[in-house]
């Protein structure tokens, strides 16, 4: 591909987002400095960037960010692990499936993050509080996704699977699996999602550990522009990890 | 074995499925056999069985009555001698044109180096030389078929058994993939059975035509394709294709007819029922 088209088909979507971005930021600009946005709630977005010095100097952000990250990387690997392994019980003995799914996709609803006290209680005031509330939460999508990849998979590859005589091992590692992961990968970006706004929460509910701590300081110091440039870390780790998935899963199953 | 020994025999075939209506008996009493070398396929109209059949012959059904023999062994479930290409599109979009060649010989643990040359072979065979690197996703429908018919090949079986390949594709693809596939099975003296309700696509490409009823699914009649060799899509062209393409329509209208009034019985009667 020549240069000229390759940024036509890579850059300028990316150009295209990031003037997009800039516009909504400037027209926020313009309804908060003629307070048509009531200024008190929410701060002029070039205060927020101004901001950005301070909170990184003055308010430790980066070993925050940084334990927010390794919580919702631990989160995101136990979930993955146990929420993929459970999906794939779930495909194989039928009667678990007919006795559970429903009850996990009820689960996905459940405001589990309201429980928090009763983690506390099991372990402690501490990091393993906020992974186990958000492990837990985001468990049921990544169950329901890999559940659906694996039943969704198209009956003709499960028949070429057949013709060439693949045992049941091998028909689900070379075909089954892979024709599932971009179903699974949903489900893992649903719970990674659902698993860093409870962390998030938690660590603000708690005021423990990393980015939802800051975020609660800097809100009750009334402190707006600061608390916003916390908030945009946060969408940060969000945007980091769904890049990482995005990339393993291209190394996993290329050609999607 | 001789020569002349076929190297399919398909004995008194029965299969029936449970429906809500009741038994259904979806082939009834089918027989023939396929020889060596020889490309035959089966035609009929849509419900008479014909893909029923492919999947008893593939081995993907294996509850029925009668008797599959290859090379004289008799199978039931899937068998390294049949390869099996299905109508849908079955290359595995995970995986480049090389790797779904290679396939079937990863599967019996061939070494790496040894697979991809083998897979490099067929796919120069389907015309596919520079697309080894490619998905399936930045290929065309009649490319992709051609991988799948490469994969299949891949694993050498005795019998090539295709159930509509290309009935996805436009009749012009349709015809020139056609060509490939008559020049692949005369190089290789590729066994083939076909299953087909295109009447052009088996004319062109059979030595003999076995026609089947509608519902069930019996034989109605096995056509010889006296049509000389090597032969080329031109060849529908001719007259003697063309009184071939109508004798076998004689036969077959009067199923297809028997198949639509059928279907329209049905849905009428699936109307008159109260919701």
């Amino acid at each position: 591909m020549s240069a000229p088209a390759r940024f036509l088909r890579q850059g300028v979507p990316i150009v295209f987002g990031i003037t997009c971005l800039l516009a909504v930021l400037a027209v926020i600009e313009v309804l908060v400095r003629f307070s048509i946005i009531n200024p008190f709630i929410v701060p002029l977005p070039s205060d927020v960037v101004l901001s950005f010095r301070r909170v990184i100097l003055e308010e430790h952000i980066v070993p925050r960010f940084l334990l927010t990250c390794s919580e919702a990387l631990t989160a995101s690997v136990m979930l993955s692990v146990v929420g993929i392994s459970l999906g794939v019980l779930l495909h194989r003995k039928k009667i678990v499936r007919l006795a559970v799914e429903t009850w996990v996709a009820a689960l996905a609803s459940a405001p589990l993050v309201l429980v928090y006290p009763l983690f506390l209680v099991l372990f402690g005031r501490s990091a393993w509080t906020i992974i186990m509330i958000a492990f837990v939460s985001a468990l049921p999508p990544v169950i329901l996704k890999t559940l659906e990849g694996l039943t969704g998979a198209r009956p003709v590859l499960i028949n070429v699977g057949r013709s060439f005589k693949l045992t049941p091992s091998q028909l689900y590692w070379k075909i089954l699996f892979p024709a599932a992961l971009p179903n699974i990968f949903v489900g893992v970006r649903l719970g990674m999602i659902f698993a860093l706004i409870n962390i998030v929460g938690v660590e603000f509910l708690i005021n423990f550990g990393g980015l939802g701590q800051l975020v609660n300081e800097l809100a009750e110091r009334y402190d707006l522009p600061g608390t916003y440039a916390a908030i945009c870390f946060v969408i940060l780790v969000s945007v980091l990890f769904f890049i990482g998935t995005e990339r393993i899963e291209r190394w996993l199953r290329p050609g999607s | 074995m001789a020569a002349a020994d076929p190297i399919l025999s398909v004995e008194n075939i029965v299969k029936r499925f449970e429906t809500q209506d009741g038994v259904l008996t979806a082939v009834d009493d089918v027989s023939f056999t396929v020889n060596p070398g020889e490309f035959f396929s089966v035609i009929g109209p849509s419900g008479c069985g014909k893909s029923t059949l492919f999947n008893v012959i593939g081995g993907l059904i294996d509850t029925y009555d009668g008797r599959v023999q290859v090379g004289g062994e008799t199978v039931r479930g899937p068998h390294a001698s049949v390869g099996m290409i299905f109508q849908e599109e079955s290359t595995f979009p995970w995986r480049t044109v090389i790797d779904n060649v290679a396939f079937p010989l990863e599967i019996v643990g061939m070494p790496k180096a040894e697979r991809l040359e083998r897979a490099t072979h067929f796919v120069d065979l389907v015309g596919l030389s520079g697309f080894e690197r490619r998905y399936p996703s930045e290929l065309s429908g009649g490319m992709r078929q051609r991988v799948s018919m490469a994969r299949t090949l891949a694993s050498e079986p005795k019998i090539l058994l295709m159930d509509e390949p290309f009935a996805a594709l436009d009749e012009q693809t349709r015809l020139l993939l056609g060509d490939k596939v008559l020049q692949i099975q005369q190089d290789l003296k590729q066994t083939t059975l076909l299953i087909t309700h295109n009447l052009t696509e088996a004319v062109q490409l059979s030595d003999r035509i076995l026609v089947m009823t509608y519902r069930p699914g019996k034989v109605k009649r096995v056509v010889d394709i006296k049509l000389p060799r090597p032969r080329s899509s031109e060849i529908v062209g001719s007259d003697e294709f063309g009184r071939y393409v109508a004798q076998i329509w004689n036969d077959l209208r009067e199923e297809a007819t028997r198949g639509m009034n059928d279907d329209e019985a049905r849905m009428a009667r699936a109307g008159a029922r109260p919701p």
